[in-house]
């Protein structure tokens, strides 16, 4: 009897507590912490600094003066670039999210059709400083055209092809202004006896790829979407784009085939750092990872990407980071105050640098280079040959597919295979139907 | 507490606690909710854990739940069998790409399993036999089944790198290769994921078969060896049907996880994973997360869980009927 009543006392304990269980997940704040009145923001931020920890030391500081001046208390989480996206769909998904969050800038018209975000409409505009502080094509990135943003510009970053200043003069070169100058350095600089290439290439990194294939792209004057949204993967201008750029390792073999298993354009800069390759196409946050690995202010140079001589001059995508606040937040005024800090020019003078990004403040400097010459090339990139990625709902879609198709191509290159135009168009076909069947 | 008083005293009449003698029959109440409430646990996890997220999971693959929806599902708007269309018509990119999954899936699956059992039951009859030592080569072998799976599979990850992994450096060193050999892109990704993943699950096989072994009475292998049976024989005739019944139900274990493994692609191959090596599950996620449709992903996760129960049930079917016959 007293075996009886303690085993259905201990069952009947199990089932409480396992009721409890279920019942505080629905109560359960998804703000984190937001009972009573002390106010408590969750904040996601993206890598920035060369490593997770790094971008932790870095903001913490900011986050306490913001603390200190507001008596909002900031719960700050930083996350890779692999998870972030997933992240933050589960968060839609779940309704569990952050307050605020960092999101790549050209997620920002796909997020933005979830209906998630909190839009920045006038009133949520004037909360976090006017719409008029920031450069336009930077804010543009914040969602469909002619609608009410669902994003902000925070970290302004563009492509620019760094070269090794040491190399070049070894062998007498100037840096490139042209496609073709670009691969006829990068063969003479590709010297297999010591071990040392032209250039390195993401090539296993499907959003490095896929910004490349919409940067040829671009060079031939082709899109992706039509202007319904329809996606237009195929055409001629795409396909040829996307070949150049796999030729890189194909034709021209200018890349180490290894570099087809670099799934992070860290992979490929810690090369250039190291002095492995002679060139590397990355944008201007490669600079805190270049010096992290040795490699001084100095030793290289930065010119803008070059497009093919005749071809348009298209040396980026508006590139960055964008913040968010999500819809359900349960502390909308202190969100936008912490927004409205980010984006004030102090506190985007104090992280410019370490973060290596352009400003998105009108008449802001940049600070994250002393290089004179080098902050001039990216801020010309950035300002005048940068074209925004599609703001279509799609837009995400586009970058995975079409990436995805880039990894298997240069993985085929690379194991001996060969990919003619014929195979571009039909990987992209691909891509394009699997991108028909999601929307 | 054992003070017993007032035998004769109703049992409703009064507290509990002063009729300690008083047996279960007394109390009808508890003792009719007693089953329940001991059940209630497992029957409420078991809801939590299976039931509810697999019928959330049919009903997703019936919506058109993309990213215009996640956010509030209840407004996604019925797709009716638009889903499993797309996921069935062959001749479209998403179709064709599941189809060949599933082919991938097939013959990773049969050659993972093959390998394992045959690996496992090497292993267990190996180490019957009592010998020095024998304690330690079986705590050996089951390294790969204690070690944790992100962390064994990483670890394969850095080994099967082309230009730092120690596969090709051994392989070179041995003048096998030149030391260049791409194992987790192109068609050699297979290879590895059928490598790693025989690793991991070998040492169940083992460990099953081994427990087998143990309950096959000795003196059968005494009496076959005077009647002048060999190893090979012994092994064919006796060890092989003694462990009938433990090999129906490993081999269907060792398929079942084996089909639908995550972890293995997803760890070896992070956002990489190559055309040869995109098993079925992974294939799924790919679809679900990278395209923000999920409900094409919960259809073809419907497919998958269809395609297991049949196989399953023909599996129990016909080695049932033969043990019936037998």
């Amino acid at each position: 009897m007293r075996l009886r009543s303690l085993v259905a006392a201990v069952a009947a304990t199990a089932m409480g507590i396992s009721l409890a269980a279920c019942g505080g997940g629905d109560k359960n704040d998804s703000s984190g912490g937001g009972s009573g009145g002390d106010q408590t923001l969750t904040y996601w931020a993206s890598n920035q600094g060369t490593s997770l920890d790094n971008d932790k030391e870095v903001l913490t500081p900011v986050l306490q003066k913001f603390t200190q001046d507001t008596g909002i208390k900031v719960n700050l989480e930083v996350i890779g670039w692999n998870d972030l996206q997933t992240r933050i769909q589960t968060a839609i998904t779940s309704g569990q999210a952050p307050d605020v969050v960092n999101i790549g800038n050209t997620w920002a018209a796909s997020l933005q059709a979830t209906d998630a975000f909190l839009p920045f409409d006038g009133d949520a505009m004037g909360a976090i400083g006017g719409k008029d502080k920031f450069v336009p094509t930077a804010l543009a990135t914040g969602g469909k055209e002619g609608t009410d943003p669902t994003s902000v510009p925070l970290y302004g970053l563009a492509y620019g092809l760094y070269y090794n200043k040491a190399m070049f003069a070894a062998a007498g070169l100037q840096p490139p202004k042209t496609w073709e100058e670009m691969v006829t350095d990068a063969q003479k600089l590709t010297v297999p006896a010591k071990k040392q290439w032209g250039m390195a290439l993401a090539a296993g990194s499907y959003t490095e790829n896929v910004h490349f294939a919409f940067i040829n792209a671009a060079q031939n004057k082709a899109d992706w979407f039509d202007a319904d949204g329809k996606p237009t993967f195929t055409g001629d201008g795409n396909v040829q784009g996307v070949l150049r750029y796999l030729d890189l390792m194909q034709k021209d073999k200018v890349a180490n085939p290894s570099n087809a298993q670099y799934d992070n354009g860290t992979k490929s800069v810690n090369d250039f750092a190291t002095k492995k390759v002679a060139m590397v196409i990355n944008q201007n946050n490669a600079d805190s990872s270049i010096v992290a690995n040795g490699m001084k202010a100095g030793e290289y140079g930065v010119v803008p990407f070059p497009a093919p001589s005749g071809a348009e001059q298209v040396a980026s995508h508006v590139a960055g980071i964008n913040l968010s606040v999500f819809k359900n937040t349960k502390h909308k005024d202190a969100a936008l105050k912490f927004v409205k800090y980010m984006t004030d020019e102090a506190t985007q003078t104090t992280l410019g640098k370490p973060f290596s990004s352009l400003p998105v403040l009108k008449d802001a400097k940049p600070v994250f280079t002393t290089d004179a010459a080098e902050a001039a090339t990216f801020q010309d990139v950035y300002n005048t040959k940068s074209k925004p990625l599609p703001l279509v709902p799609a837009e995400d879609q586009f970058e995975s597919t079409v990436g995805k198709a880039m990894n298997s191509m240069f993985a085929k290159i690379a194991t001996g295979g060969t990919v003619t135009a014929d195979d571009v168009k039909a990987a992209l076909k691909t891509a394009q139907d699997q991108v028909a069947a999601g929307s | 507490m054992s003070v017993a008083t007032q035998e004769a005293t109703p049992a409703a009449a009064k507290p509990a606690k002063k009729k300690t003698k008083r047996g279960p029959e007394h109390r009808p109440g508890l003792n009719r909710w007693l089953p329940y409430l001991l059940l209630a646990p497992a029957v409420l996890a078991e809801l939590l854990i299976h039931i509810i997220p697999m019928v959330v999971g049919i009903w997703m693959s019936f919506i058109k739940l993309t990213k215009f929806f996640i956010a509030n599902w209840s407004a996604a708007p019925s797709a009716g069998l638009n889903n499993y269309k797309v996921a069935l018509d062959f001749n479209n990119a998403v179709g064709e790409g599941l189809l060949k999954s599933f082919g991938v899936t097939v013959a990773f699956s049969l050659i993972t399993v093959a390998l394992s059992w045959v690996l496992g039951m090497a292993a267990a009859v190996a180490l019957q036999p009592p010998f020095r030592g024998r304690g330690i080569i079986r705590t050996f072998f089951l390294v790969p089944y204690a070690l944790p799976a992100y962390a064994g599979i990483l670890t394969w990850n850095f080994m099967l790198q082309r230009d730092t992994g120690a596969v090709n450096h051994v392989l070179n060193q041995l003048h096998l290769s030149d030391g260049r050999t791409f194992w987790l892109i192109g068609s050699n990704a297979l290879v590895s994921l059928i490598v790693v993943a025989t690793w991991k699950l070998w040492t169940f096989a083992f460990l099953t078969l081994m427990a087998g072994l143990q309950s096959i009475p000795g003196d059968l292998y005494e009496a076959a060896s005077v009647d002048g049976a060999g190893n090979l024989r012994q092994w064919r005739n006796i060890t092989l049907p003694s462990l009938r019944p433990v090999n129906l139900v490993l081999v269907l274990v060792l398929f079942l996880w084996t089909f639908s493994d995550f972890n293995t692609p997803y760890v070896l191959f992070g956002t990489a994973q190559p055309p040869a090596g995109d098993l079925i599950t992974f294939h799924i996620y790919n679809a679900s997360f990278l395209t923000w449709n999920f409900g094409t992903g919960a259809a073809m996760s419907v497919l998958l869980l269809i395609f297991l129960m049949i196989v399953t049930g023909a599996y129990l079917l016909v080695t049932g009927r033969r043990s019936r016959r037998a």
